[in-house]
């Protein structure tokens, strides 16, 4: 980890139905570079609409995110460039259907970056190599397991090469048995240096693997800190009141 | 008994004879189911092209129009958006018939190019249906693969046309099917406006001969037997789709 501020959040509020759900009120945070930042809260706390204000997916009602240093709020600023950068991965995986997983992961480099089939194809076949999934490159994804599935969203987002990596709750729709493997491509990812900002329930990550830990609840970040410091000595009584039912 | 039924026979095939082999009758029917082909296929080919237009439209209004800034691109939306509602009423609002009139007494005055004054016409009807087929399908799919596409730096055109609409088409290829089906049916009324399809072929030989039940129930036989060879692929595409699901 470096200093470098590679995200920063000033102000942020998210309205929905017209102001009658504040969603978001008045966020804060900085992600450094090669950080894992860990996001945990009750459901419905912001958590989702925090990461997705991340990248834009949710537009904010006030507020601004700066992405290596250029207000992305701005209106003047095409937010699909910097999305290339920002590689983001869902709880329900969206692959692409009609396409094969080859298909899934060359499509945006080959469309967006202008790599030709066979740069886009080389990467996609090294990093599924590195996922365990290399002789599945021509398979649709409805043939691959919830788990395969989202290993392959990950490689997907990593074909265009992205700065950082946004994580919606990427194991809750998982079988069981299949979160460890998905947990451990994700674990990989962040020995390499990726910066990471990940929503989950699984405290084990979060201690494991996180850099900073931090707590929502009703649209605010409530406590942050280390792992050690949100999970062995938690100040605010939400974060006590939390952590007692989930751990 | 024998005797009536032989005298039957033989004017029957007299009536044949005059209505088909005679003066090469038969001509006007396979002309006329030529042009009746012919008309439906362009006129499906124009109505996708408008129904798309109008779907995406329609469907990104109703999905983004509330969520985007205020600007230009907004207000032409809301304009495209209303224009698309005003055509879709009016086509669907008034018989076809009057439509094929309005065209070609109106606006194709100096042609007299049957085919092509049919293709528009019922291409221009076709395509407020084909409208509504396509936007159910591009409304069917789930959220999350705007938002995959998005995520990745496509912007929305490029969503729309590399991942949502394969995907929509795929989902509605039956219904295009269908209504390809329904408007080679729909075509008969050509004949209103002196366009030669099969509908009128067969009038323009009971006009000549003085026959009705031969010439009409050729006609109908034709169309029959058109649908169900229509159909019939339909099913065999829907059946290989459904397979391609897995
Ligand atoms: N599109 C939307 N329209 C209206 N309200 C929304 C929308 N998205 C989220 N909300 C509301 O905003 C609040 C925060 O939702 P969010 O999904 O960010 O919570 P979360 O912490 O991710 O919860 P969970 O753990 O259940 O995923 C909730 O009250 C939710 O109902
Ligand atoms: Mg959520």
């Amino acid at each position: 980890m470096n200093d470098k501020i590679l995200i920063h959040v000033e102000g942020l509020q998210k309205e929905f139905a017209g102001g009658e759900v504040k969603a978001l009120q008045n966020i804060d945070a900085d992600i450094h570079s090669g950080e894992v930042v860990v996001v945990i809260g009750p459901s419905g706390s912001g958590k989702s609409t925090f990461l997705r204000c991340l990248n834009l997916l949710e537009v904010p009602t006030a507020g601004s995110i700066y992405f290596n240093h250029v207000d992305i709020t701005d209106k003047s600023v095409d937010i699909n460039l910097h999305r290339r950068k920002m590689g983001m991965v869902f709880q329900h995986f969206n692959l692409f259907p009609h396409m094969t997983i080859l298909g899934n992961m060359t499509l945006a480099p080959m469309k967006l970056l202008g790599k030709s089939k066979e740069e886009a194809e080389k990467k996609a076949m090294e990093l599924l190599t590195r996922v365990g999934l290399a002789d599945r490159a021509g398979a649709y994804p409805s043939q691959l397991s919830g788990g395969q599935k989202q290993r392959i969203a990950i490689v997907r987002a990593l074909c265009m090469e992205p700065e950082v990596m946004l994580f919606d709750e990427p194991t809750s729709a998982l079988d069981p048995e299949m979160v460890g493997e998905v947990l451990e491509v994700m674990k990989e990812l962040a020995h390499e240096g990726m910066t990471m900002v990940v929503v989950t329930h699984e405290m084990g990550f979060a201690r494991e693997v996180g850099d900073r830990v931090i707590f929502m609840a009703d649209g605010m970040i409530v406590e942050e800190g280390t792992p050690e410091e949100i999970f062995s000595a938690p100040k605010q009584p939400r974060t006590k009141e939390f952590l007692a039912k989930v751990l | 008994m024998a005797e009536a039924l032989q005298s039957l026979w033989t004017e029957l095939a007299a009536d044949f004879h005059t209505c088909f082999i005679e003066k090469n009758r038969w001509k006007y029917l396979t002309s006329g189911l030529g042009n009746t082909l012919l008309i439906t296929f362009f006129a499906l080919l124009m109505g996708v092209v408008i129904g798309v237009v109008i779907a995406i439209v329609r469907s990104t209004y109703a999905k983004n129009y509330k969520e985007m800034k205020p600007g230009f691109g907004k207000k032409c939306l809301a304009v495209a958006n209303w224009f698309g509602g005003v055509y879709l009423t009016v086509i669907r609002g008034t018989p076809v018939v009057v439509q094929l009139m309005i065209i070609y007494y109106c606006i194709f005055v100096s042609s007299n190019n049957g085919v092509l004054i049919g293709a528009v016409s019922f291409g221009i009807n076709s395509g407020a249906y084909v409208a509504e087929i396509f936007r159910s399908g591009i409304m069917s799919i789930d959220n999350g693969q705007f938002e995959a596409g998005r995520s990745l730096g496509f912007n929305y055109v490029q969503t729309l046309r590399y991942i949502v609409l394969p995907q929509a088409f795929k989902n509605v290829l039956p219904s295009l099917a269908n209504e390809f089906i329904v408007l080679l049916k729909e075509t008969s009324v050509a004949g209103y406006v002196a366009v030669r399809d099969l509908t009128k072929g067969g009038d323009i030989i009971r006009g000549a001969t003085y026959q009705t039940f031969m010439p009409l129930l050729a006609v109908a036989a034709i169309y029959l037997a058109m649908v169900m060879f229509f159909t019939h692929l339909v099913n065999i595409l829907e059946r290989r789709l459904r397979a391609g699901e897995r």
